[in-house]
């Protein structure tokens, strides 16, 4: 039993936000409790008080490397991170070494996750086979697995009949297709934002559209098969204009952001820092802005880090060889609660894009809400510590981030999953390893 | 003024008086070109290694003879032939070289940001000999000099400079080099290979060559790379040239004593005519001979002086 | 007993004198100006070349051919240098292959100036003789060199410095002597 005392209990999905104590039992949330906490109480009390506290925050884009390429990262020391990083799920991409597309995969990924993960692990399974974009991968065992979705990310698939296919055939049974919208020969070899900078230095250019002609045809492809989509790392202007469409078009498509986008544009490539090179990559002034407006109207269901561990040597080198990708899993939550300062949205909304709509849009049940019965992922946040993100305390096996060395205000105090406390930074409560 | 740069990766962040000096250093640097016995003692002892990823003969030859004109021993790094064929990173390769105590390493790579790169992590001087589409600073400043020796001045010359700007690290150390020094830049080519943001330096853009050669002192023609037609930038050649080459007719409009550039090797025929590369105002080979001057100077800047000292 | 502020060795008239003297040295040792030429090491030896020059084409009526020599290039302290020594320009349009070359420079110091200017001419060509004329000697070699031709003798210590001014009109040409503790030679 565990009982969390005075906390600012903000759990969108059941429509609460006050302050009160929420008690947890056997792996479930048992009640919440307003007035005076309980004067006795059998079990671990935690004290939330000045906190927030949230249903378990779940980051649906995920590279956990394993298996494969356990030297970027492994499933243990990725969700350490999480864990500390306030995140009690994550949702991990299947271009793995096998890629997730046989249920054996799904099974090894679910079951050392089991086994040794600090937070719960939902596998994303592969649409097509291998990922090389010609034949569909085996949906319903891979689902009965424990593949939560499907997508192919780290690659578009680019040919536009088979994308239909795997929409058309996957609607019937509710599963969602997660889409890296890009088209590959349109961004032509390019390694930046095709904008100033770019051009400044010399670094050939990836156009906006490539991502905005592959969002428009996955949307189109929805529309035409009434299936379920989901844009994923959104990036531009027109990506997000896109996305407002299809949902006023009433269609069952979801979006999500990385918080690079919304914090960075294509300035921070300046001296050639392979830690701002990503796919898709920052871009402008305007696409930033337009992101936030995105998240502000509520167009963006989600945010999502996109957390690409890589090691060292392949960003310690000249800017076009270097690997796509920074770790994110440690510095999504504060860098989202900077949102707070724009002043137009709340802790509420930021809950919605931290937990209750990536569990919406996955259908993960029992997660994203602090009702009663469901599962026990709490995480307490603590919206006013200050703190440096310092390259002692990352906890992914890599440290490839462009926020080192941030000043950050706001850090998860502590991370429960399944009743059990998997991080902690709260005086008097310890976390099981 | 102090020259106290330890490297020489671009002309983005040089100021006017620096390229004075080096122009200046240049001159006297030409002087010993003319002499029976080409040669000074002055980087005598000193070792500069020529590492190209990137083939390029004439770039090579030309910081070869620099450096041997002033005695240092000079040893060439080509890319074909070596370990990076096998796998090994850039930054590998420069450490392994740096291991046998170079002072100079002139570094030619088709990634921008290579010689930046390098410079944070070798000791030893860098000079920048083209990387990527980024700068060839050599280049910028023996087209200055080029200019100075015939015209006298850069200031309020109409330059204009005709090709794929796009993939050229040339123009983009030309704008530097010519357009800080006050000349009026027009920039021509194909829409495909010129990009638009180009007009924030301050240049002219236009997919006009009647109106770029219109009343210009310089004319600067870039080579055309065929790979470039293969990846649909243009139609073809014949298209090219018709629309982009310059020759006697387009030439004419041009000042009377309006001369032609070229950073080579020329496709006759294809952006220069056959008769005009060999013509009275081509100062092609001029700027091979600037070349060499510039090259030894700033190896001879790089390599005594005060950075040196500390 | 140690001086400081500025000396004046000589004036106007005391600098014509001497160069008047070491012109008639010139011509008298080497029996006629035929086959001299001279060349000024940049910077201090071009003007002093020049006027040399012009008192023996009043005394022979022989017009000599007249050089200077840059030898920032073939310097023996590159590399040490504390600043990047500013290079001067190098004029020797004419042949000095079996030449008597007369080497002018003003003030005769360490004598490493001297020897840089000797590879110098040897890179040139390949002359008869290299006569050395200075108009001061100040004393302190450190290499195996002496001047043929020598204006004026002046003990000096290494904190001070000779500067010497021969542009412009006669009247004006001095030399000095003068106290500069950041000097410790050249």
């Amino acid at each position: 039993m565990l009982l969390i005392k005075g906390g600012r209990v903000i759990d969108p999905a059941s429509g609460r936000d006050e302050t009160g104590h929420l008690v947890l039992k056997d792996g479930k949330v048992r009640e919440f409790l307003g007035g005076e906490a309980p004067a006795r109480f059998e079990g671990t009390v935690v004290s939330a008080e000045g906190m927030w506290v949230v249903p378990g925050l779940i980051d649906m884009h995920v590279h956990l490397r394993d298996p494969g390429y356990e030297w970027k990262e492994d499933i243990l020391s990725g969700t350490r991170a999480a864990a500390a990083g306030g995140f009690t799920s994550v949702v991990c991409m299947a271009n793995t070494n096998p890629v997730n597309d046989s249920p054996e995969v799904t099974r090894y990924i679910m079951e050392k996750a089991r086994r040794e993960g600090c937070a719960n692990v939902f596998p994303v399974a592969a649409v097509t086979r291998g990922l090389e974009g010609k034949e569909m991968a085996d949906f319903s065992e891979l689902a009965e697995a424990g593949a939560v979705a499907f997508s192919d990310d780290g690659k578009p698939v680019e040919n536009s009949l088979l994308f239909r296919r795997a929409m058309e055939y996957v609607r019937p049974f509710g599963y969602r297709i997660l889409s890296h919208a890009e088209d590959s020969v349109l961004a032509g070899g390019g390694a930046a934002h095709e904008g100033w900078t770019a051009r400044k230095l010399g670094i050939p250019g990836i156009p906006s559209a490539a991502e905005e002609v592959a969002i428009a045809r996955d949307i189109l492809i929805a529309r035409q098969t009434r299936g379920k989509l989901h844009i994923q790392h959104i990036s531009t202007r027109m990506g997000v204009d896109l996305l407002r469409m299809a949902r006023r078009a009433g269609l069952d498509v979801t979006g999500e952001t990385a918080p690079q986008y919304f914090t960075l544009t294509d300035a921070a490539l300046e001296g050639y820092d392979t830690n701002a090179k990503m796919n898709p990559p920052l871009r402008g002034e305007d696409d930033r802005m337009a992101i936030l407006e995105g998240i502000l109207d509520g167009t963006i269901d989600a945010i999502a880090c996109d957390h690409a561990p890589h090691e060292a040597y392949v960003k310690r080198c000249e800017f076009a060889a270097a690997a796509n990708g920074i770790i994110g899993l440690q510095t999504s939550l504060p860098l989202s609660l900077s949102l707070l300062a724009e002043g137009k949205i709340g802790p509420g909304r930021i809950v919605e894009l931290l937990s209750a709509g990536p569990a919406r849009i996955l259908r993960l049940q029992g997660k994203g809400s602090l009702a009663a019965g469901a599962d026990a992922d709490v995480t307490i946040i603590d919206p006013e510590a200050e703190w440096e993100f310092r390259p002692e305390e990352v906890l992914s096996r890599s440290k490839n981030s462009p926020f080192l060395g941030w000043k950050m205000r706001g850090r998860a105090a502590a991370t429960i999953c399944g009743g059990r406390v998997r991080h902690a930074a709260i005086a008097g409560v310890t976390a099981d390893a | 003024m102090e020259w106290h740069r330890r490297h020489v990766l671009g002309l983005s962040d040089f100021h006017p008086e620096e390229m004075e000096f080096v122009i200046d250093t240049a001159r006297s640097m030409e002087e010993v070109l003319t002499r029976d016995i080409k040669k000074v003692p002055a980087l005598r002892g000193k070792t500069v290694v020529n590492l190209f990823f990137e083939a390029s003969t004439r770039t090579r030859t030309s910081f070869e003879m620099a450096g041997k004109r002033l005695s240092a021993d000079v040893v060439n790094f080509s890319s074909g032939t070596s370990s990076v064929t096998k796998g090994e990173t850039l930054l590998d390769t420069a450490r392994n070289i740096e291991a046998m105590k170079p002072n100079i390493l002139v570094v030619r790579h088709s990634a921008s940001g290579a010689a930046l790169f390098l410079s944070r992590h070798v000791s030893c001087s860098i000079v920048n000999a083209g990387d990527g589409a980024n700068e060839h600073p050599s280049q910028g400043l023996l087209d200055l000099y080029t200019i100075l020796k015939v015209k006298g001045k850069v200031a309020g010359l109409k330059i204009a400079i005709v090709g794929d700007i796009l993939h050229s690290r040339v123009v983009r150390s030309d704008l530097h080099s010519l357009g800080r020094m006050g000349a009026k830049l027009w920039l021509c080519g194909p829409a495909t290979l010129v990009p638009r943001e180009m007009e924030r330096t301050g240049a002219v853009v236009t997919s006009d060559i009647r109106e770029a050669v219109r009343g210009a002192d310089v004319i600067i023609m870039l080579r055309i790379q065929l790979e470039r037609q293969k990846t649909s930038y243009f139609p073809s050649l014949r298209e090219y040239s018709q629309r982009f080459g310059l020759n006697r007719d387009v030439f004419s409009l041009a000042k009377d004593d309006a001369v032609i550039m070229h950073p080579g090797p020329i496709n006759r025929g294809v952006e220069l005519s056959d008769e005009l590369a060999d013509c009275e105002r081509s100062l092609v080979l001029r700027q091979v001979e600037s070349g060499v001057a510039v090259r030894m100077a700033l190896l001879y800047l790089l390599a005594g002086g005060s950075h040196v000292a500390h | 007993m140690k001086k400081t502020g500025i000396k004046t060795l000589l004036d106007g008239k005391g600098v014509e004198r001497v160069l008047s003297r070491l012109t008639h040295e010139i011509i008298e040792k080497n029996k006629g100006a035929g086959q001299i030429v001279l060349v000024g090491i940049a910077t201090g030896g071009i003007h002093l070349s020049e006027v040399i020059r012009r008192k023996i084409q009043v005394i022979e009526g022989v017009d000599v051919p007249t050089g200077f020599v840059d030898i920032t290039l073939y310097r023996d302290d590159l590399a040490r240098a504390g600043y990047q020594a500013r290079m001067k320009r190098t004029e020797i349009p004419f042949s000095i292959d079996d030449k008597k070359v007369i080497l002018v420079d003003d003030v005769l110091y360490t004598g490493r100036t001297i020897r840089a200017a000797m590879d110098a001419l040897v890179d040139f060509g390949r002359p008869r003789n290299i006569q050395l004329a200075v108009l001061i000697d100040r004393g302190h070699r450190e290499l195996p060199i002496r001047a043929d031709f020598v204006g004026r003798n002046v003990p000096t210590s290494r904190s001070e410095t000779v500067l010497v001014q021969v542009e412009g009109a006669p009247e004006e040409w001095t030399v000095v002597l003068k106290e500069d503790p950041t000097r410790k030679g050249e």
